[in-house]
């Protein structure tokens, strides 16, 4: 029997931008939230929770009382959720737990970014930056990059299994017109033509830095039915957090999404199979492959066989990312995360213009965080 | 391949070394690697921490270890993450697993064509801007 854990009313979801021009990050998470609570039908005095993330550089410790008077909410719970590429994903249990124990009734979920021409680099004093910066392998190229050499290593996945990732998530943009590559589709070919960036990593398999916003608001299941919009509810959540730094992985081929993705499904009640859309969290090719891979949707190492045989697009057998997937729309920040939680709910609302899924009822959302170290997975549907 | 003069002149971030790191980096001053080690669970730590993170015992010491490792994975950076390692690129990164269970990140002495998981590496102490880091490179 499944039961809602709480429900998705409101999204919002600002248009990714290479660049911003004087704009703060205060400024987009007010446009962001303005969208979804308007989204939601809300008034925002009903807003008595807010989950924010992290702001490096700009706000670095109050982050919600400075995001709540910006916004001029006094909210009854606040947080910063600091999960990488998982905030998104992790904020939406959280807003929902929050709710089931009393500690407020309606949450505002959100996180945006700037993208200026002299954006600071950060002081940081932590075991990366001195144990593994020195050596050159600062930003997270390097780490996906050696994750993907150790799976062709272990398994023999080729180039061009993991090219056909990256084409697809272009080829599903081209039917979001919000997407920064919109209008830009990239065959196979294309993306092993592209310049190496840290081997065997591709330029078209890293997700492309852009600007952006997004938030949903999160309420109870019964608030939820005085609402106008037809509610996306939460049915199953899990989370596993394992390591920061690479080298303490306890393993380069399989993440932390696979405790949690197991959890999620068994907390719904809801078998893989049974899902209409995968709404996976895509950084870098790679993190793809190892994802249908924990999901056991194939056999370890053979996601490449497993794509072979899949139609990845709104119409086909295994819908995956038909937003175009952070590959496909640009990855704004932590909000990139937030993207795959918003298509799942459009899609489970059934009004998806150009890429509806038939009859979608059951997607699932992962986030990932870091180098493959922050996982969170959220079963979502159209009913309780 | 990078040589030594390049990268002792590079003007790259180096270690922001704590009073707990300190002995681990001053060792890299003299050649030599040190691992963490935990007397009540037997394992070996890296990087150093205030307690072991396998059984949280405070009953750490510092051991210098064999030099000897394993390739587990590697990348060529062509276009490094910090501008001041462009000069050097492309140039190798790795993840080494000590003989002694530890796993380092570390950047190679080596070309990144052959390059094979498992392939037997050994330390070699390198001047990077103005510090000495544990390098490694192929055993035979
Ligand atoms: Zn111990």
């Amino acid at each position: 029997m499944r039961r809602s854990l709480g429900a998705i009313v409101g999204i919002g979801e600002l248009a990714p931008k290479r660049r911003t021009h004087g704009e703060t990050t205060l400024g987009m998470i007010a446009e962001a939230a303005r969208l979804a609570v308007a989204d939601a039908g809300l008034e925002p005095a009903a807003i008595d929770g807010l989950l924010v993330g992290p702001q490096v550089g700009e706000t670095p410790q109050h982050v919600p009382a400075t995001v709540s008077e910006y916004l001029g909410l006094m909210p009854n719970m606040a947080d910063v959720v600091d999960l990488g590429g998982a905030s998104g994903a992790g904020m939406v249990w959280r807003a929902a737990a929050a709710i089931s124990a009393g500690m407020c009734e309606a949450v505002l979920c959100v996180l945006a970014n700037t993208r200026e021409e002299t954006a600071p680099r950060s002081p940081n004093r932590n075991p990366i930056r001195e144990f593994d910066v020195p050596f050159g392998a600062s930003g997270a190229n390097a780490a996906y990059a050696m994750i993907k050499q150790a799976h062709m290593a272990e398994y023999g996945s080729r180039d061009e299994d993991f090219a056909r990732i990256a084409s697809a998530a272009r080829a599903n943009a081209q039917r979001n017109p919000q997407a920064i590559f919109h209008g830009k589709p990239a065959s196979v070919e294309d993306v092993l033509a592209s310049p190496m960036i840290a081997s065997p990593l591709r330029l078209l398999e890293i997700v492309m830095p852009v600007a952006g916003g997004a938030a949903v608001v999160v309420v109870s299941p019964d608030r939820a039915r005085s609402l106008p919009r037809r509610p996306v509810h939460l049915l199953g959540a899990g989370e596993k957090i394992t390591h920061r730094a690479l080298s303490q992985a306890p393993s380069l081929t399989s993440g932390p999404l696979k405790p949690a993705m197991a959890r999620a499904l068994a907390g719904a009640g809801v078998d893989k199979d049974d899902l209409d859309l995968l709404s996976l969290y895509d950084c870098y090719t790679i993190m793809v492959a190892t994802t249908l891979e924990d999901l056991e949707l194939c056999p370890p190492g053979r996601f490449g066989d497993w794509l072979a045989d899949s139609d990845l697009g709104p119409e086909g057998d295994t819908p995956l990312n038909t937003h175009g997937g952070q590959l496909g729309f640009g990855q704004p920040d932590l909000a990139g995360g937030m993207t795959h939680v918003i298509e799942a709910v459009r899609q489970l609302r059934g009004n998806t213009p150009g890429r509806q899924i038939p009859d979608a009822q059951l997607a699932l959302v992962t986030g990932n965080g870091a180098t493959m170290s922050e996982a969170t997975a959220l079963v979502l549907g159209d009913e309780p | 391949m990078i040589s030594p003069d390049l990268l002792a002149d590079l003007k790259v971030p180096g270690p922001t070394e704590t009073a707990l790191s300190g002995p681990f980096w001053e060792a890299a001053e003299r050649g030599q690697l040190l691992v963490q080690h935990c007397s009540a669970c037997n394992r070996s730590i890296l990087y150093p921490r205030r307690i072991c993170p396998h059984c949280w015992s405070v009953d750490l010491s510092w051991q210098v270890a064999s030099g000897r490792a394993t390739l587990r994975t590697w990348s060529s950076i062509v276009r490094p993450g910090h501008p001041a390692w462009e000069p050097a690129a492309p140039y190798t990164v790795a993840l080494a697993e000590l003989d002694e269970g530890p796993t380092l990140l570390t950047q190679l002495r080596a070309e990144p064509q052959g390059l094979s998981a498992g392939l037997p590496l050994r330390v070699v102490f390198m001047r990077v801007g103005g510090r000495t880091l544990p390098f490694f490179e192929p055993a035979s």
